[in-house]
């Protein structure tokens, strides 16, 4: 669907829009009505979590993107804001309550501890960041970011969504095979979570500089 | 509110066989604190409260400290015989020993009704690994529950007489003490952009191949 060229370029089909001739198609219809009614799980970690609140209050509105709508239940959620420092006693409810969220499912991770462990990186208690553990869809960085920002990162999102076709490879997680794609959740062991990461989803970043060969 | 050596003087008459200290503190604040030995330090807080000059009803803090071995070196001075008819000669000898380490918990007291305080007290066990006893405070102190909890968990000191000793913080299946100062963390984090002191020696572990490479702050100067 999404390789052969299309018959109309945007201009033209706004172009159509603006005397009254509606031509749209199935996918982006479907991504339309996805993107603009994301329900973010009710779920906060730290200090990220008190800018994510006052994002969905009257000032910031979230209401405005469609995603005011925080969903009190994994089950009827779709978008995990990872909002805060993820304690490694934590961690395997975060990933818990990511397993039982139905797809299409997102996740943001909000504030540098959820991208890396921020400044907990070097400390023995806290995940160093929650994408060693679940698909990261938007990065959104501050220490906490403010709600402006976890605005721009929902709109980005959006974006996302929209642009997801609806076949090929590139088709959304729950368009696909019916495998299971649950996350490990790890064990609290005798001296850290087990496993420390998961090898599908993250590796250890080298350390490659191109100019020194 | 009595002076310290007061204080002290008072807990020593009132119970004879108890060890009660003064720990000097150097800094400005200049803060002495009572290192009073386990055995009689239940029945020293319960005077401490119960005492009506000194009502001190509060204990706003519970930590601990590691205190690890340490070389101390004695110098001991003797004299030698000098030559004949000449007065001998005094020599200075080093003599160096082990200290052994121990685990501290301190307390810290206040008085709300009297508003006075504080008043530090120390407990100190016998050793870092096998003597880690000591009696709980919370029978005396009811906010003492959760942060000699904590101690419990972060340096491994044993309360007698608590009433929920279990870890606070770190899960249940942990088994290590992560404040004491010989605890090794977990190797999870890897390169930052300019690594020094451990953190440069980690990196190193992690990206052999560019020791020495020139990049910045991954010299082999360390």
């Amino acid at each position: 669907m999404n390789e052969t060229k299309p018959a109309l370029t945007t201009q033209e089909r706004d172009e159509l829009r603006r005397q009254g001739v509606l031509l749209t198609s199935l996918e982006e219809l479907y991504n339309w009505g996805r993107s603009h009614s994301v329900w973010p799980l009710n779920f906060g970690l730290a200090c990220c979590a008190i800018e994510m609140i006052a994002a969905s209050m009257a000032k910031y509105d979230i209401a405005r993107f469609g995603s005011e709508v925080f969903r009190p239940s994994p089950r009827q959620a779709d978008l995990l804001i990872v909002s805060g420092t993820v304690t490694k006693k934590m961690a395997p409810h975060v990933i818990r309550l990511w397993n039982q969220m139905p797809e299409p499912k997102y996740c943001i991770a909000m504030g540098a501890c959820a991208i890396s462990g921020g400044p907990f990186k070097q400390g023995y208690n806290v995940l160093k960041g929650i994408d060693r553990f679940i698909p990261v869809d938007i990065y959104i960085p501050g220490c906490p970011p403010r709600p402006e920002a976890l605005l721009h990162g929902l709109v980005q999102l959006q974006e996302k969504i929209r642009g997801q076709a609806l076949t090929g490879s590139e088709a959304p997680r729950h368009l696909g095979s019916d495998d299971a794609c649950d996350c490990p959740v790890p064990e609290l062991g005798a001296h850290d979570i087990q496993p420390t990461h998961a090898p599908a989803l993250w590796t250890a970043p080298t350390l490659a500089r191109p100019d020194k060969g | 509110m009595d002076t310290p050596e007061q204080l002290r003087d008072r807990l020593l008459a009132r119970f004879p066989g108890a060890t009660v200290r003064l720990v000097p503190n150097g800094s400005p604040s200049a803060q002495v604190s009572f290192w009073i030995d386990a055995g009689h330090a239940l029945e020293i807080a319960r005077m401490l409260r119960d005492d009506p000059e000194l009502a001190l009803d509060q204990c706003s803090n519970v930590t601990g400290i590691d205190w690890r071995d340490r070389e101390v070196t004695d110098i001991i001075k003797e004299t030698q015989p000098g030559p004949p008819g000449a007065p001998s000669i005094p020599v200075e000898r080093k003599v160096k020993r082990i200290e052994p380490g121990y685990l501290e918990v301190v307390y810290h007291l206040y008085s709300v009704a009297r508003r006075q305080g504080p008043v530090i007290l120390r407990l100190r066990t016998g050793n870092r690994s096998d003597a880690v006893t000591l009696p709980s405070l919370t029978p005396i102190w009811r906010s003492c529950e959760f942060q000699e909890r904590e101690v419990f968990d972060l340096f491994g000191v044993i309360f007698s007489g608590h009433p929920d000793l279990r870890r606070i913080l770190m899960w249940d299946e942990y088994v290590d003490h992560p404040m004491r100062k010989d605890y090794v963390e977990p190797d999870d984090y890897e390169w930052e952009p300019t690594p020094h002191g451990e953190v440069l020696a980690k990196a190193k572990r992690h990206y052999p191949a560019y020791r020495g490479s020139g990049t910045p702050g991954m010299t082999n100067d360390e």
